[in-house]
């Protein structure tokens, strides 16, 4: 085992090799361009495909194709460009096809600016496109993790023949961890593919579509898309608790601040605050049961997020027993301070029972 | 089957029983024909690919018996892209249509040609959008009348008509790029020829090849199927001219198949 210090979007390219990436298509936007740059330096001499695309539309359609043909494909983006992309994921998801898709958040609406966000939260787990469909969605909050999720991704989309989404920022993407390159890596088996357009050599023809005009014929393919949904929401639903056994204020982050909330709640319980954090590591599916699970002795919950809450709606609808959900949410590119989350867990936890006004501009 | 007798004609083995959903008189049945001899020719049946559009010729899966997968509007190309750059050894081609490839797909396709993709395009043009119900298409000529150019196609505010294989003939990678109509058993056997020379250079691996064909639609021309036929060469050949616009290998000295 080998520890390399390196980007996020270097660690994406990593696990993606590792994975046995086949097609790679993009097109260049900040902060994400060490992906498209590093697969077009390393794919290429590997016997894969690398291809920069005229757009982002271009992009996800490439991905579609090589999907279609039953190779293990993906694109990466920022924000604004996986807006884009929105048409061709739902096209993935009606099709059933198998993808990666990267999404280093930035920071919107419209252009926004380059700086880290958590804005796309709502796109990425409610169907950024149209119709009834979801992705799996992970998030990282480390480099170690940008590679291992990445890796882990093309297994969950062939698995389920699912796009899956790694939702990550500028921030992951961008800063420079020790990262250990485990080798060779644990392999689940390939799964086949029987379905793939590859030439209808010796059988009948396959048609790779999610057009079914007969209502009753896409009722139906809707409802096989949902059973694979709710198959998904029992078996991988993933979370990490981190010190919320006996934990009294219980923060809920992800990624980039779910390292910020860990440091705080560190803090805190060396002032002898009984302080957790619980980080959902699949967005959808949202790890509710684990959260419930993280509230046993918690009196307030804390979302953190850097965007104008969305996350939090998640926690609203996980059954939390009334408890109160503060919120702190930063926009633009900013992050909360550690010691602001500090101050803030601190404040909680000496005065319980008085009503505090959320943080977040809300 | 006697000595005497001899077999001129049979159906062809990519085209499939199934009666077609289109208008009476429209070309697509042609064009699709002409595909699926092409296919047979060269023997593709089990190593092809074809990516169907968005417009009258999504249901084409039900008439080709081959591989197909499906692409958003206007993304064939870049779906196309995707299957041949996954897989170089299968024939890969695109069936779109004239607002598919020259409205919302045309980033796609210019930059497809561009890179010289190594897939074939068959692009049926009938100067209409017809499964949306006859709307102004990007090659809708100047005074055709549709549902949204009610008064006819005005240049001042809707601009002429886009010359597909011109403006692709402008790019230096594509192969081959040729207009044929099949308005009249002549023009059908040239329109094969045509398709036959682009398939061609997909399979030596010499890079794109398109090959534009004008088609009638009499349902959204509102003229009976005859007529429609006749209009073809009365009208759309005078905007839209016949002839190979790009050929690398004439260019080259070599012999076009």
């Amino acid at each position: 085992m080998t520890k390399v210090l390196m980007s996020g979007n270097d660690a994406v390219v990593e696990g993606a090799i590792r994975a046995g990436i086949d097609c790679y298509f993009g097109y260049p936007i900040t902060p994400q361009n060490e992906i498209i740059a590093g697969m077009a330096a390393r794919l290429p001499g590997l016997g894969r495909a690398f291809l920069q695309s005229e757009s982002e539309l271009a992009a996800v359609s490439m991905v579609h194709g090589a999907a279609a043909a039953g190779k293990r494909a993906m694109t990466t983006s920022s924000s604004p460009g996986i807006s884009l992309m929105q048409e061709g994921i739902s096209y993935l998801s009606g099709t059933q096809l198998p993808a990666v898709i990267v999404n280093v958040q930035r920071g919107g609406p419209g252009l926004g600016n380059i700086a880290p966000a958590q804005g796309d939260y709502f796109q990425a787990t409610r169907g950024g496109g149209n119709g009834d469909y979801h992705n799996i969605v992970l998030a990282p909050s480390s480099v170690q993790e940008m590679l291992d999720y990445t890796y882990e991704a093309f297994d969950l989309a062939d698995q389920y023949r699912i796009p899956v989404m790694i939702l990550t920022d500028g921030r992951l993407g961008q800063m420079m961890e020790p990262c250990e390159l485990r080798d060779p890596y644990p392999r689940k088996k390939l799964v086949e593919k029987p379905w793939a357009v590859t030439g209808a050599k010796g059988r009948k023809q396959h048609f790779l579509c999610s057009l079914h005009l007969p209502p009753a014929e896409l009722a139906e393919h809707n409802r096989a898309l949902q059973k694979n949904y709710r198959e998904i929401e029992r078996k991988e639903a993933r979370a990490e608790a981190h010190c919320t056994n006996d934990a009294e204020v219980v923060f809920v982050a992800y990624g980039a601040c779910a390292r910020l909330c860990r440091e705080a709640g560190d803090i805190l319980r060396e002032e002898g605050l009984k302080v957790g954090l619980l980080r959902p590591i699949t967005l959808w599916p949202f790890p509710a049961k684990k959260l419930q699970a993280s509230l046993k002795k918690a009196k307030r919950i804390v979302v953190v997020e850097m965007s104008a809450g969305q996350l939090i709606q998640d926690v609203q609808l996980s059954n939390v027993d009334g408890l109160p959900i503060e919120f702190i949410g930063r926009m633009g590119g900013e992050a909360p301070s550690i010691k602001e989350l500090v101050a803030f867990g601190r404040k909680l936890l000496q005065k319980p029972r008085r009503k505090l006004a959320s943080q977040g501009k809300r | 089957m006697t000595q005497t007798e001899k077999k001129v004609f049979a159906r062809t083995e990519v085209l499939t029983s199934q009666q077609t959903h289109y208008c009476p008189g429209c070309g697509h049945g042609i064009v699709h024909r002409l595909v699926a001899e092409a296919l047979d020719h060269f023997g593709l049946r089990e190593k092809t690919v074809c990516v169907a559009p968005v417009g009258c010729s999504v249901l084409a899966y039900k008439y080709l018996a081959i591989d197909m997968s499906e692409a958003a509007h206007g993304r064939a190309p870049a779906v196309a892209t995707g299957v041949k750059r996954a897989r170089p050894d299968l024939f890969v081609f695109t069936y779109q249509g004239d607002g598919d490839l020259a409205a919302i797909g045309t980033a796609e396709i210019v930059h497809a040609a561009n890179r010289g993709e190594n897939i074939s395009v068959v692009f049926v043009n009938n100067a209409v959008y017809g499964m949306t119900g006859g709307q102004m298409a990007p090659t809708t000529m100047l005074g055709q009348k549709t549902t949204t150019s009610p008064a006819g196609r005005n240049l001042q505010s809707e601009g002429s008509p886009i010359k597909v294989a011109e403006m692709l003939s402008a790019l230096d990678a594509p192969s081959y790029i040729a207009r044929v109509t099949v308005d009249k058993p002549a023009a059908v056997r040239k329109a094969k020829q045509a398709i036959l020379t682009a398939f061609q250079r997909q399979i030596d691996g010499k890079g794109f090849s398109l090959v534009e064909v004008l088609s009638p639609c009499p349902t959204y021309w509102r003229m009976p199927a005859a007529k429609a036929m006749s209009a073809i060469e009365d009208t759309m050949v005078k905007v839209f001219p016949l002839g190979v616009f790009k050929d690398k290998e004439a260019a080259n000295g070599n012999q076009t198949a």
